[in-house]
């Protein structure tokens, strides 16, 4: 066992993990953050894409330990006092989700892409997204609803707080 | 009181009521249901495709710490065999087939053991420790070898790999019209083994209520009612003491149309454990252990005039069932046989069907279910009879098409065709695609030896949704009926619950069931509640699949709200002191003709109706209604898709340029939701056409074992398509839909493969084998080269 401390959607947590556990299966098992889902074993889906320090990560890819000092963001950390992100929002109006279980790594993987590249074309939302699989949509409206949501302000506690 | 004003729901895009729990990560999936005391199943499963059990040896798995108990084959023997619903003939070889192998594994993913332990972790590593000897047996893998005489058998016990012949022969006799025919083409297509790939992986959950002897099954299904039913049966708990679950599903596509092994196991360990326990597959173990869709080798021949017109149709198919009957794994290729003859007109149809046992993954529903296939074959051999003629490919199915003013239309294979409209459709998917600009530039492109050729494709289709009446499936031998059940609860404050039998996986039911029926009780879509997916709270019903939950389920749902509003009426009538005949029922408020200040919203009268102190003499206190809906007919929708691909002929690489589809779906309740059922639909017929295929090798190995040797496809390797619709109002159902889950799965591999022929066939290649990768296209057009008589060598390739 080892010991890891690691911030969860803005909460500290510290618990004794084994070396082998992995980030997913930690935020899902130990934590009960089960709003990021395992979709495969290859991390090919991307289901489980989070926010690890900044840069998007397939969660089943990182172990708890890797994580450990490490602030992550998941789809169930972004809307700020009941605001939804611009992403959850555009997934929402541009019936972007049909099952849902690929939304949360879709969301999170397409918010890495609008930090690094705030206008991007339809291509360049597809090949952002190339690691994230949906079964559901046929992708169409995953580009409309990240174009849509592409320069909209992501709401922040210090705009929305009384 | 809220009152209703103005728009109408039904037909407008509303975004989904389903949308908020899972944009933000709050959803229920099987997976995440965690109960104190839970235990962990992970279960060992055969690495070899065929071969005699000689020993299992649990013991030194439960010498592993947190490892609760072991079971093999034999501790199962009490449970009755997985069911299979659909014995297509009579003379069917049903082989037994138990949820964990006893004396022989027949298919790579057979389980052999199953490990308890107190996480998944202990009980993933405690596989390692369970000991198996394996005798090999011979792998089945060729359909066509299977057949014959001295063929190794998968089920030696029955003396056979045949599992069933299942012939349908309408019309005139097919020899008698194919010698009066001027042209006989005759053709073989291969549908390749998909693996259906829903994003959630299946996962079950059982808690048991050791005291009473009741379980909850939590599922990640698509069918709780029959799987309550089945469970019932296999396992022997009481039905009455079942109550099944099926939470959030992250999608279907027909693979969690089945009643699993897995499932049974889960409840028959909750059981005799007395503790509640999980199983939730890996991607790669549901590749072995989910069912497979396809699977099928289709001699296709067709007899026409000079001019092009259809004579007659003759089918034999090869399908593969796999290593054992599912649920309906031999109903998916009969579904097929229906639809066969499309949109046409002939005079002789001739179908055959044998299904073949391998030592593979059973088959079973995979999104269309039978009807691609179908469609797939004669969209590719109009295709090959167009260039026979010397006719457009167009211009050939017009000259055979059912004609708009024909309809009601009795079908060659006898299904009644009631509302269509493929001209309408057709003109509209040529007119956005620029069907005639793109021929010309083919033909200025071909002349100038261009080395990224263009091809165009052509498909139209029609398909048998709204499954089913009752009395069809009594007539294919199908175990089950075709109904579906809805009941409307209308609470004291107004607000209504709808309890529907369907059980949505990702379609959207709980808001257009919202849009039904806040239309038709005239009251705010926001004050409807959709009930659905629990055995306890929507206990009846036939569930999701085969594009039926809107025709039949939203039937019921718009008939039960009728049905409620009768009886609101008689309450309405009797407060307001006026006979029913003149009242009318406008946006949820009744009043009296003449008098529109006497009036009663429908919410009052639900009020008046809870309290009970002035009913009408006799009535029961409640408007609450129910409906069961048995449907009279299928609902055919249909439609005309058009793909351009460009493919580099140096490469082989195909790309595609556009891609347009008019579907008739007939009514529509909520059009973004139909558009997104064919954006998905067409996802996955490209995919089939491009990019999926399940591989074994000649032992029987699944080689295309996990997602990075299987291509789901992504983003980039699909195009933007053109959506549009035409709109001929079914005939069957009072809502006038007809169905769209798998519309764009159906037409859009012939299409895709038609351009992909069309664009190499002045280079001497008739076919390429699916999926079309750039390897095979490449290889069509080397041994096309390679071979002046040209397709023939294509169609070996």
């Amino acid at each position: 066992m080892t010991r890891i401390s690691v911030t969860v959607d803005g909460t500290k947590y510290e618990d004794d993990v084994e070396p082998r556990l992995l980030l997913v299966h930690y935020l899902r098992d130990r934590l009960g953050l089960t709003g990021t889902p395992v979709g495969c074993d290859t991390s090919n889906c991307g289901a489980c894409t989070v926010d690890l320090d900044g840069a998007t990560a397939k969660s089943c890819s990182v172990l708890a330990v890797q994580a450990d000092g490490s602030e992550v963001t998941t789809v169930q950390g972004l809307a700020v006092n009941g605001e939804w992100h611009p992403l959850q929002k555009a997934f929402h109006e541009r019936h972007a989700l049909q099952c849902g279980y690929c939304t949360p790594g879709m969301i999170m993987a397409a918010r890495g892409l609008l930090r690094e590249n705030p206008a991007p074309s339809a291509d360049d939302v597809r090949h952002a997204l190339e690691g994230n699989l949906c079964r559901c949509t046929g992708y169409q409206n995953i580009v409309r609803a990240v174009l849509d949501a592409a320069g909209a302000t992501e709401p922040s506690a210090q705009e929305v707080a009384p | 009181m809220s009152e209703r004003t103005g728009e109408r729901e039904v037909g407008r895009s509303r975004p989904r009521k389903e949308d908020a729990r899972l944009v933000t990560g709050q959803t229920t999936w099987t997976d995440n249901i965690g109960v104190t005391g839970l235990l962990h199943l992970a279960i060992l499963r055969s690495p070899m495709a065929h071969a005699r059990i000689e020993r299992v040896d649990v013991t030194p798995a439960l010498e592993r710490p947190g490892v609760v108990a072991a079971f093999t084959g034999r501790d199962f023997a009490e449970l009755a065999s997985l069911p299979c619903a659909w014995p297509v003939t009579e003379d069917i070889v049903l082989p037994g087939h138990p949820a964990v192998a006893v004396d022989e594994v027949r298919y790579a993913g057979d389980p052999v053991a199953v490990v308890v332990a107190r996480d998944r972790y202990t009980a993933a590593d405690a596989l390692e420790a369970v000991e198996v000897d394996y005798e090999p047996l011979p792998p089945v893998l060729d359909l066509e070898a299977a057949l014959a005489n001295d063929a190794s058998l998968v089920h030696a016990d029955k003396g056979t790999n045949r599992c069933f012949v299942w012939p349908l022969a309408t019309g005139e006799r097919y020899e008698t019209v194919r010698e009066r025919a001027d042209v006989v083409l005759r053709r073989r297509y291969h549908q390749q083994r998909l693996i259906p790939n829903a994003m959630e992986p299946r996962s079950v959950v059982v808690t048991p209520l050791a005291t009473s002897g009741e379980y909850t099954v939590y599922s990640a299904t698509q069918i709780p009612h029959v799987l309550r039913v089945m469970l019932a049966m296999v396992t022997g708990v009481p039905e009455h003491k079942l109550r099944v679950v099926a939470p959030d599903v992250g999608g279907g596509f027909g693979s969690k149309l089945q009643v699993y092994g897995e499932e049974v196991i889960a409840l028959d360990l909750a059981r005799r454990l007395g503790r509640p326990v999980k199983w939730t597959e890996s991607r790669s173990e549901g590749y072995l252990a989910t069912h497979h869709g396809r699977g099928q080798i289709q001699d296709i021949e067709v007899a026409a005039t000079r001019e092009g017109r259809l004579l007659g149709l003759k089918v034999d198919l090869l399908a593969d069932m796999g290593a054992y009957l599912m649920l309906v794994t031999p109903g998916i290729p009969i579904l097929g046989a229906f639809m066969y003859p499309a949109i046409y007109k002939m005079d002789a149809y001739d179908f055959t069907c044998t299904g073949v046992f391998t030592t593979r993954t059973p088959t079973d529903a995979y999104r269309g279910a039978g009807r691609p296939e179908a469609t797939y074959a004669i969209e590719r051999i109009m295709d090959e009879l167009a260039v026979e003629v010397g006719l457009d490919p167009v211009e050939l199915r017009r000259r055979n098409w059912i004609g708009h003013e024909e309809f009601p239309y009795t079908s060659i294979s006898g299904l009644t065709y009631d509302s269509g409209n493929y001209e309408a459709a057709t003109d509209k998917a040529l007119a956005l695609f620029g069907y005639d600009e793109l021929r010309a530039e083919q033909a200025k492109r071909n002349e100038s030896g261009d080395s990224v050729r263009l091809g165009i494709g052509v498909s139209t289709y029609t398909e048998m949704c709204g499954l089913a009446p009752s009395r069809v499936l009594r007539d294919l031998r199908y175990a089950a009926g075709g109904w579906e059940a809805a009941s409307i609860r209308m609470l004291p404050t107004g607000k209504v619950e709808v309890v529907t039998g369907t059980s949505p996986h990702g379609q959207g039911h709980e808001t257009c069931w919202s849009q039904i029926a806040a239309d038709v009780l005239g009251v705010p879509f926001e004050d409807v509640e959709v009930v659905h997916g629990d055995t306890r709270s929507a206990p009846q019903g036939m569930d999701t699949y085969g594009s039926r939950s809107l025709v039949v389920g939203g039937a019921a749902v718009h008939h039960a709200a009728e049905k409620v509003v009768d009886k609101a009426r008689k309450v309405a009538a009797h407060l307001l002191e006026a006979d029913e005949r003149d009242l009318e029922f406008t946006d949820g408020v009744f009043s009296v003709k003449g008098s529109p200040e006497e009036r009663r919203t429908i919410q009052e009268v639900a009020f008046e109706t809870f309290s009970s102190h002035d009913l009408p003499d006799g009535m029961e206190p409640t408007i609450n209604a129910e409906h069961l809906l048995d449907p009279e007919n299928f609902s055919y929708p249909h439609g005309t898709h058009l793909c351009a691909v460009e493919i580099d002929t140096e490469t082989g690489r195909t790309s595609i340029r556009s891609y347009v589809c008019v579907d008739d779906v007939g009514k529509v309740i909520n059009p973004v939701i139909v558009e997104g059922q064919v954006h998905g639909g067409l996802a996955q017929g490209i995919a089939q056409a491009l990019y999926e295929e399940a591989v074994y090798d000649d032992e029987g190995n699944l080689v295309s074992g996990t997602m990075a040797d299987y291509l789901v496809p992504g983003a980039p390797d699909l195009p933007e398509f053109t959506t549009d619709r035409t709109e001929t109002p079914a005939t069957s159902n009072p809502l006038g839909v007809k169905g769209v889950g798998e519309a764009g799965t159906i037409a859009s591999t012939p299409a895709v493969v038609n351009a992909i022929v069309d664009a190499l066939r002045p280079l001497g290649v008739h076919d390429v084998r699916m999926p079309c990768s750039p390897g095979r296209v490449w290889e069509a057009l080397r041994s096309a080269q390679s071979d002046r008589s040209g397709w023939e060598g294509a169609e070996r390739s």
